[in-house]
């Protein structure tokens, strides 16, 4: 009897993961609520590294007809001093006396695992980029070249060698062309032959030079070349700034929830783009652009000039990432200090140059812990950026005193919206 | 010939030359010397990951989709990576030819304990006992759910795929009442089922005439004049597959939907046996593999140190925890199984009074292999359990019987011990255990209400007074509903006929069924 051996180890796995996603369609909503519950616990970086959650089994159940309760037998292993007729004491809540109608189930919530990109999925599901389509940014495309098959005509530059003589090889044999090896044959037979034969071979070679001259090596119709043609390609960058202000107000606090947000933004930039660039712009009373170390953790102090920030952000838009060419996005945070007679000009510097060359402009306002921002006078900077809003900018700006607070304000800013809710908002 | 050469292999490590030395050798001592009778082998070596998607879908090699099976694969992977579970090392498919995966992490010598059990063991049961003969056609069974897979995908191209997902769901939950538990007239043949839907599909598209809708119904005739027996003979009440009599008597399911709870049944169906028969078809594999590798090594084709790698992981595998062990949750079929196949052996060949008097047909007959092939063909666990199970063996796992009555307030009664007076009456409520009469709760069909509501009416007979749970009942019910289209209730009663509780269900939406 043959036995068959099959290895199945390289046919392709994960055979389950249709099953799979119908199960997370299917608990969308449920498994949604706990991924945003559980990325409230955790780090944002840990975020991006999917994991546990756990979901209520209810709604996700296979009810089966189970019974419980009655009179019960059962026969064990390993008796070592009962003898017939012993009565036991039952233990306290004994199986099946305790449970409540209807726990059939042994567990009432239900853990696995999320793969990373499931769970960014599922976490950012129902946040979309702002809309920009008013903006005739978000639609500027490039054009890229891309190659596209051979023509018959076309610059020299762009003969295809292989082709054309892969083509002349063709036609050669097509028309048979003679070979040299059968002229040099003839001309060694000249050499030592009788005179009748003699004269034949010189004919021969003759029909055969002619021959071969009628019939070129390389004919002008053999030649191609390569064809090009250029293809609109949609903008696949976008570069990030930071703006932050480091001034001795921003506390360690502040400046944490600074960059849980921008982690965040990150994240979701990533998703979107093919390649993400991140500028960091710290300013005090002048603006520098730093690494993301230095950004976060390096020592400032100075007054506050949102201006010399703007500018910044402003001049290396202009020297390094043309508009026509990336998304570009930004996100400040700040206290809210400035100085009042900064207003004028980084509003003005907002309106007119740092505005109608973004896809987004986001001000995040963070404010100390525990504190009531209900309760807080707006600071200059908010009050400079609304009398902005109210004119017509397109900015978006939030609140944010708590940890907890930056889920639930980003989801915000980024929630997909109708028509009429973002022309509102 | 040296020593070396007779040896199938050294070490761990293992190629597919190795395994097929030992399959062929297996074979030998398999077919040759303990005369089993297996279905052709077909061994396919995978990953830990293919292993974790066979565990999602029943074990079965491809399956129809549904978001359950997902939901075990995500369960089952959790606990997988945080190592609360060991895969198992084979798993075997009761189809001709018979397919064993096994897993490519095994060692040699697991490789070849695996063979054993699940190519030669699993499988010489599979193709003997008489339950599987009944009641699965191994060779229908994978072109069977080729077929219900495609018909599936069929249905969720042509209906959408959440009117098949709760057509399915409804079928899941009625699955363990979808078995027919009585052999009926004929047996199932799963190529001329698939046949015949084809023909019934194709038959309903060329005979498709839109004027047929417009065609007055005739006169109803007055249900009145059918007396209730006549009725439920007509309906073939009572009836105990529910999901047999859903498909043929629903009122308003589509063809699709039958054909989709037929598949189901089909499958319960084919399940059915294993569930009878745990102990001994695990016994049975475990016998055979524990005999093939002594074999093996007795002749010189094992290392010693691979033997003893082979014996450890054997003892791991039929331990038994005692009742107050933490690490006990119920008989180990494996342990019950071997133990008993291997007190046969003692039985067959080397009686005492004792067994003289218990095993009269068996003991001493001296052919241990003869006896033991044919209890694996003629018998399931229950029946198994209460002939073969020896006072020796009772007495080795110092078994006891407890009767736990809540009316009593002084405690649990222990009812009966591993002594004459108790042997027969534990060996009697240990086959019960395993009797699948006892097992599921026992639901019946019993009448529709045709000339009121065409309510459908249920019947839970009360055994020993444990009632259904109600959160679970309620959901079933609600499925069941859904697919009968109007109410359904069903009725706790116990054997006196008192009703113990009532349950209805309302239909959740009449015009998505319709």
């Amino acid at each position: 009897m043959a036995i068959h051996i099959v290895d199945r180890r390289l046919n392709p796995g994960s055979k389950s993961l249709e099953n799979r996603q119908r199960f997370l369609r299917r608990a969308k909503a449920l498994v949604q609520g706990a991924v945003k519950k559980s990325s409230q616990e955790r780090d944002i970086k840990d975020v991006l590294e999917g994991g546990e959650v756990s979901v209520p089994i209810d709604g996700m159940d296979e009810p089966r007809f189970r019974r419980e309760g009655g009179t019960r037998d059962m026969v064990l292993p390993g008796n070592k001093k009962f003898v017939e007729g012993d009565m036991l004491p039952r233990p306290n809540q004994s199986g099946g006396k305790g449970r409540g109608a209807g726990e059939g189930d042994s567990e009432d919530t239900f853990r696995f695992v999320l793969s990373r990109d499931e769970f960014v999925d599922l976490f950012l599901d129902d946040l979309e980029l702002p809309d920009l389509a008013k903006r005739k940014l978000a639609e500027v495309e490039c054009e890229g070249i891309r190659r596209a098959g051979y023509s018959t005509s076309g610059s020299p530059a762009n003969i295809s060698i292989s082709r054309t003589v892969s083509r002349a090889l063709a036609r050669r044999v097509a028309l048979r062309r003679p070979r040299p090896e059968e002229l040099a044959a003839l001309e060694a037979e000249l050499e030592d032959c009788s005179e009748a034969r003699r004269v034949e071979v010189l004919a021969e070679i003759e029909a055969l030079k002619a021959k071969i001259k009628r019939i070129p090596f390389i004919d002008p119709i053999d030649i191609r070349y390569r064809r090009f043609e250029t293809v609109p390609k949609p903008v696949a960058q976008a570069v990030m700034f930071c703006l932050m202000d480091v001034s001795g107000s921003m506390t360690e606090h502040m400046k944490d929830l600074a960059k849980r947000f921008y982690m965040l933004l990150y994240v979701f930039l990533k998703r979107r783009y093919r390649h993400v660039e991140i500028v960091f712009i710290r300013h005090t009373d002048r603006a520098e652009e730093v690494d993301e170390q230095t950004f976060f953790y390096g020592p400032a102090s100075g007054g506050t000039l949102v201006s010399s920030a703007l500018q910044a952000m402003h001049d290396i838009v202009r020297t390094r990432f043309r508009p026509e060419d990336w998304n570009i996005y930004a996100a400040q945070a700040s206290d809210g200090d400035n100085s009042y007679a900064d207003g004028e000009v980084a509003g003005r510097l907002l309106t007119d140059k740092i505005l109608p060359v973004s896809q987004f402009f986001a001000y995040l306002e963070v404010g100390q812990e525990n504190g009531l921002s209900y309760e807080m006078p707006n600071s200059a900077l908010w009050t400079l950026y609304e009398g902005l809003r109210a004119n017509g900018a397109p900015l978006s700006m939030r609140k944010v005193n708590e940890r907890s607070e930056i889920f639930p304000v980003f989801h915000d800013l980024f929630q997909r919206r109708t028509q009429q809710e973002r022309t509102a908002s | 010939m040296t020593a070396t050469d007779q040896l199938l292999f050294q070490g761990a490590d293992w190629d597919f030359r190795t395994l097929q030395k030992i399959c062929d050798t297996c074979e030998q001592v398999a077919c040759d010397e303990l005369g089993l009778n297996v279905y052709p082998n077909q061994i396919e070596v995978i990953t830990a990951e293919q292993m974790l998607d066979a565990y999602s879908s029943v074990g079965m090699p491809l399956f129809y989709k549904h978001w359950s099976f997902g939901k075990h694969f995500a369960f089952q992977e959790a606990s997988y990576r945080k190592g609360l579970m060991g895969l198992a090392y084979e798993i075997v498919i009761n189809s001709s030819p018979c397919i064993s995966y096994l897993m490519e992490e095994n060692t040699a010598t697991m490789q070849t304990l695996v063979i054993a059990h699940a190519a030669f063991g699993h499988n010489h049961f599979f193709k003997n006992n008489y339950l599987f003969k009944q009641w699965t056609d191994a060779d229908g069974i994978l072109d069977y759910l080729e077929f219900a897979k495609r018909y599936v995908a069929h249905c969720e191209d042509r209906h959408g795929r959440q009117a098949v997902e709760h057509t399915l769901d409804a079928a899941h939950a009625l699955m363990s009442h979808g078995i027919d538990r009585y052999p009926g007239k004929k047996s199932l043949d799963l190529r001329a089922e698939e046949k015949r839907a084809g023909r019934r599909r194709a038959h309903e598209e060329a005979a498709f005439n839109d004027l047929w809708r417009t065609v007055p119904g005739g006169k109803v005739k007055s249900s009145a004049i059918l007396d209730v027996e006549r009725r439920r003979q007509m309906l073939g009440l009572p009836q105990e597959n529910l999901l047999y009599f859903l498909e043929k008597t629903a009122p308003r399911l589509r063809p699709w939907q039958r054909e989709l709870l037929r598949i189901v049944r089909h499958i319960a169906q084919y399940f059915y046996p294993q569930s009878q028969t745990k102990v001994m078809n695990e016994g049975t594999a475990t016998y055979v593999h524990y005999r093939i590798m002594n074999r093996l090594h007795q002749q010189g084709r094992l290392t010693d140190g691979n033997f003893l790698e082979f014996l450890q992981s054997h003892t791991n595998v039929v331990f038994q925890p005692e009742f107050d062990d933490p690490r006990y949750s119920g008989f180990n079929p494996y342990a019950l199984g071997f133990a008993m196949m291997q007190d046969i052996e003692r039985i067959v060949t080397d009686p005492d009074a004792e067994d003289r008097e218990w095993f009269p047909d068996i003991a001493g007959k001296g052919d241990a292999m003869a006896v033991l092939r044919d209890i694996w063909a003629n018998y399931r666990d229950e029946s198994f359990i209460s002939q073969f199970m020896s006072p020796r063996l009772m007495r080795q796992f110092r078994l006891f019987h407890l009767h736990d009555d809540p009316e009593e307030r002084a405690g649990i009664l222990v009812d009966a011990i591993h002594n004459e007076r108790g042997y027969r009456r534990l060996r009697r409520e240990l086959a019960r255990q395993y009797d699948v009469g006892f097992i599921d709760p026992n639901i019946e069909v019993v009448d529709v209400d045709l000339a009121g509501d065409r309510r459908l009416m249920l019947r839970h007979t009360v055994v020993k007074g444990a009632q259904l749970t109600e959160t679970d009942t309620k959901r079933v019910l609600q499925h069941l509903a859904d697919l009968w289209s109007y109410d359904v209730s069903l009725v706790e009663a116990d054997a006196a006929g008192t009703v113990l509780k009532e349950y209805v269900a309302h239909p959740r939406n009449l015009a998505a069924a319709a």
